[in-house]
């Protein structure tokens, strides 16, 4: 295969555009794919600083170097979920990311900071490990940009992660979901704007920018994902993707060409009548917000023993 | 002469298999998506018509990521995913 920029050897196939690169011609199409969902979604701009949520995975650190490259002043902000090694491991990855490049990550550790951690938050509220780590990391990502006056916070949502939750919302029909996906969430009633700048790159393109890139990152998955939804929605995703190159990519530009507007009305559901959370002051339409009482709850319970998966070979 | 060492992830496995073979006709062989993986060859990255010969060291990388409730509100209280 050659790269059909410069004709040079290709090293990957990027079938949904029905073509291949060599390995500085696809830095260089990720880079202009970035630049392109910023400037056409309002993302960020000119001499904002942006808050950069750093798992240690791919997403996330390949758009904060992507972010960084095309000159954005963006600091990182690691949470420690306390999910045994694979916290260890991923915070290791974020740490040796900045300390190479200079950047400035702030961290913040549940266990230390709040009493607990996700396996202990997801037991004591009898949620998914998912919904008390997603709760957690909205609003410390909101807390922590309000507090460091950032003007965005950046997600490394890419097209499969929105692909999928879109597929998953549409099975269901939730219309105030749905009116809400859109790469860019304005700022306002005590929340940040909120940006995904991948949208336009998919989970292998993202895979491939951090190979291709020298970024060393967390590679195993989260021992707490097992068996979420959201993988099972992405596996079917690609096997349409896999006799149909682009489905994904038409299914949710398209759903933000021609759908997404008729469910704006749908959108604001819930977030009427929003007050401050009298123990933290988030914003929230209860007298103490979510959070509050995941802390109260998850605090207060014996922390969940994980034991650590043997690593298989053979 | 040694074989095709392959590195598998989730969970973490190395098998060998006999070379030469395409880099599709590998995916094939643990019916895995094209979408789902990349793979690299002695630490770089090959398209999906690379040949893999004995004594080559491939790693087959999966690209997807898990744990969401991506869709989730972005107000505490309000409804739960």
């Amino acid at each position: 295969m050659k790269c059909q920029v410069c004709r040079g050897p290709a090293v990957i196939d990027v079938r949904r555009h029905n073509a291949n690169f060599c390995a500085e011609h696809f830095l260089r199409l990720c880079r202009d794919q970035v630049e392109r969902a910023i400037a056409a979604f309002d993302m960020i701009h000119p001499g904002e600083r942006a808050l950069v949520a750093v798992s240690g995975g791919k997403d996330s650190l390949a758009v904060w170097d992507l972010l960084v490259g095309l000159g954005y002043e963006a600091d990182g902000l690691y949470l420690g979920l306390g999910i045994g090694e694979y916290s260890d491991e991923s915070g290791r990855y974020a740490r040796h990311f900045a300390a190479e490049r200079n950047l400035h990550l702030r961290e913040v550790d549940l266990r230390e900071e709040y009493g607990y951690d996700v396996p202990t938050a997801a037991r004591a509220t009898k949620r998914a490990p998912c919904s008390a780590c997603g709760l957690s990391k909205r609003h410390l990502f909101d807390a922590c940009a309000r507090e460091g006056n950032y003007d965005v916070v950046v997600t490394g949502h890419n097209l499969d992660d929105e692909a999928a939750v879109l597929f998953g919302n549409v099975l269901r029909w939730q219309m105030e979901y749905i009116g809400r996906q859109w790469p860019v969430l304005p700022g306002g009633d005590g929340f940040p704007r909120k940006a995904k700048p991948l949208v336009r790159l998919s989970e292998r393109e993202t895979a491939a920018y951090c190979i291709l890139s020298g970024i060393d990152y967390q590679v195993e998955e989260c021992p707490m994902a097992d068996g979420n939804r959201h993988l099972g929605y992405k596996a079917a995703l690609n096997s349409i993707e896999e006799s149909s190159p682009g489905s994904k990519h038409d299914f949710y530009f398209r759903f933000l060409d021609r759908a997404a507007g008729l469910f704006r009305e749908q959108a604001g559901a819930g977030l009427e009548g929003l007050g401050a959370c009298i123990r933290c002051g988030a914003p929230t339409p209860t007298e103490v917000c979510g959070f509050c009482r995941l802390v109260d709850r998850a605090s207060a319970a014996e922390p969940v023993e994980l034991i650590p998966r043997p690593r298989r070979r053979g | 002469m040694g074989n095709v060492k392959v590195l598998l992830r989730n969970p973490r496995r190395e098998v060998e298999l006999q070379g030469p073979l395409s880099v599709i006709a590998l995916l094939n062989r643990f019916s895995l998506q094209r979408e789902a993986v990349l793979v690299v060859r002695n630490g770089t990255l090959v398209p999906g018509d690379a040949t893999l010969a004995d004594q080559d060291e491939v790693e087959i990388r999966p690209v997807i990521s898990g744990g969401s409730d991506r869709g989730a509100p972005r107000v505490e209280g309000v409804c739960s995913p």
